[in-house]
């Protein structure tokens, strides 16, 4: 594996070692040191064309617990907002030296792009691309399943998770669909029918547009940020209906199964997708997935920048 | 090929093993049995047991990866990381004892002595080793050995054990050049 580019680039036994190498990582962030010699001397490139919090701050903390030297690089402020091709920001970056760039940009494919042309020889890491794919965001959020309810077992056989709201400008739901189908925990993905995108007949899940006929029947509720900045047409009639049909609330919360978990990628519309009683709730595991996140992304830098490429990659 | 170390013998080396520890250490108090993936964890395992129908009482055992300190990550494709198990105590002001099955170049061991520094503090560590075979590439030394083997440098010590293996020997093959 040289790049992390799309959920659908791994295999089930890639993925499982990337969530193996995880776990034993996190027992280092565990430990009294935090910081590893592992990644000494290599050079990450945030590049963040879009705006983000804990992606870019959890990736940061990730490579700087490896010893590795990061350079932020945000759209604002640079010449990529003096209209500079994303062409001649990588050749910029790669005669600095980067081992690896992190990519989180408006476009879809735009991470492929980087990865595809060779303006750069380093790794390329997906941050999220448009509404295509966030596969870090998935590999963290299987992490989190599997760590609740999967004790035990490498994969997520058996598990229901309902993944509930803005399917279709969600490139988190895109992976997570990918990469929890492959781990075989069964997908119902819980939207109106305005916000599933074209063709999701073909995707290897259930679709429901009633969150109340399966709130009872799964382990795990995944909910999803309406995406407003994304939303160009009219997708919902008002927010206030929005919320009453497809809001994670008090009463939906309390019909739950007793193990079940909610989560959710942040950050959060309170009021909207989830109330604040059911983000605080005993149930929750967002902040989890945030602790989780620097872990899962330790475990992929060091699975794509300690090894030698030049001797083939056997991940 | 041929068998350097056969199961009786490897069964006497790991008996005479522990009590050296326990000789050395005046018991299993203040001691701490720390095995190198994935080998030495079997074998500290064993010392562990043989040390605890010895003194009538458990000791302090576990496991140790080293692979994030290793300094040879660059030059081959990423490894799989094992699972470090410390026990109850930690490994503060105790007497550490790394195991592994085989000493060789020295530089596994250099990279444990990271790991612990990334833990805490011992009050010492000392180093028992299955085979020695010689090579150093660094001023490191065993306090307890096994068997020494005398090899040439590109000859093949291989290590099995029967919770891996099925069966008990160490063996000498014959290398690629």
């Amino acid at each position: 594996m040289r790049h992390l580019l799309s959920i659908a680039d791994l295999s089930k036994s890639e993925a499982i070692q990337i969530l193996d190498t995880a776990e034993e990582l996190m027992r280092v962030s565990d430990g009294p040191m935090k910081k590893l010699p592992t990644l000494r001397g290599r050079t990450i490139v945030n590049l963040f064309a879009e705006d983000s919090t804990r992606t870019r701050i959890s990736f940061e903390a990730a490579a700087k617990r490896l010893s590795a030297d990061v350079i932020n690089f945000s759209a604002k402020g640079s010449s990529v907002s003096k209209g500079e091709s994303l062409k001649d920001t990588a050749q910029t970056l790669q005669a600095m030296g980067a081992d690896a760039v992190i990519i989180r940009h408006s476009a879809s494919g735009a991470a492929q792009r980087l990865a595809d042309n060779q303006w750069m020889t380093g790794s390329v890491i997906n941050a999220g691309d448009g509404t295509h794919e966030h596969p870090s965001q998935a590999l963290l959020d299987s992490f989190t399943i599997r760590r609740h309810l999967a004790k035990g077992s490498e994969d997520l056989s058996g598990i229901r998770v309902a993944i509930v709201g803005d399917v279709l400008h969600s490139r988190v739901a895109r992976s997570n669909v990918l990469l929890l189908t492959k781990l075989g925990a069964h997908v119902t993905l819980v939207s109106p029918p305005t916000l599933l995108p074209v063709g999701v007949e073909s995707w290897p899940v259930t679709i429901s547009y009633d969150f109340d006929a399966i709130i009872e029947t799964v382990d795990v509720v995944m909910m999803l940020r309406v995406q407003l900045e994304r939303m160009t047409e009219l997708f919902l009639p008002n927010a206030r209906e929005y919320s009453r049909y497809f809001g994670l609330d008090k009463d939906r919360l309390s019909r739950m199964k007793p193990s079940s978990i909610v989560m959710h990628p942040g950050p959060m519309n309170r009021g909207l997708e989830i109330t604040a009683e059911s983000a605080d709730s005993a149930r929750s595991v967002i902040l989890e997935q945030v602790t989780n996140g620097v872990s899962v992304r330790m475990a992929i830098l060091y699975l794509l920048l300690a090894g030698s490429h030049e001797t083939g990659i056997a991940l | 090929m041929s068998l350097a170390l056969p199961a009786a013998d490897m069964a006497r080396a790991i008996t005479r093993i522990s009590h050296e520890i326990l000789e050395r250490n005046s018991g299993s108090d203040s001691i701490t049995l720390l095995g190198i993936p994935t080998r030495g964890a079997h074998l500290a395992a064993r010392i562990a047991a043989t040390i605890e129908k010895i003194e009538g009482k458990s000791v302090q055992h576990g496991t140790l990866d080293i692979t994030l300190h290793r300094d040879d990550l660059r030059l081959r494709p990423p490894r799989a990381l094992m699972p470090t198990r410390i026990p109850s105590l930690g490994i503060e002001n105790r007497d550490v004892v790394l195991i592994d099955d085989v000493l060789f170049s020295g530089r596994t061991i250099r990279a444990a002595f990271d790991a612990l520094g990334e833990i805490g503090r011992p009050k010492t560590v000392q180093l028992a080793v299955l085979v020695d075979r010689g090579h150093r590439e660094l001023p490191i030394k065993a306090d307890y050995v096994g068997k020494n083997l005398p090899t040439s440098f590109t000859q093949v010590i291989k290590v099995h054990l029967s919770e891996l293996d099925g069966v008990d020997e160490v063996t000498i093959e014959e290398g690629r050049i």
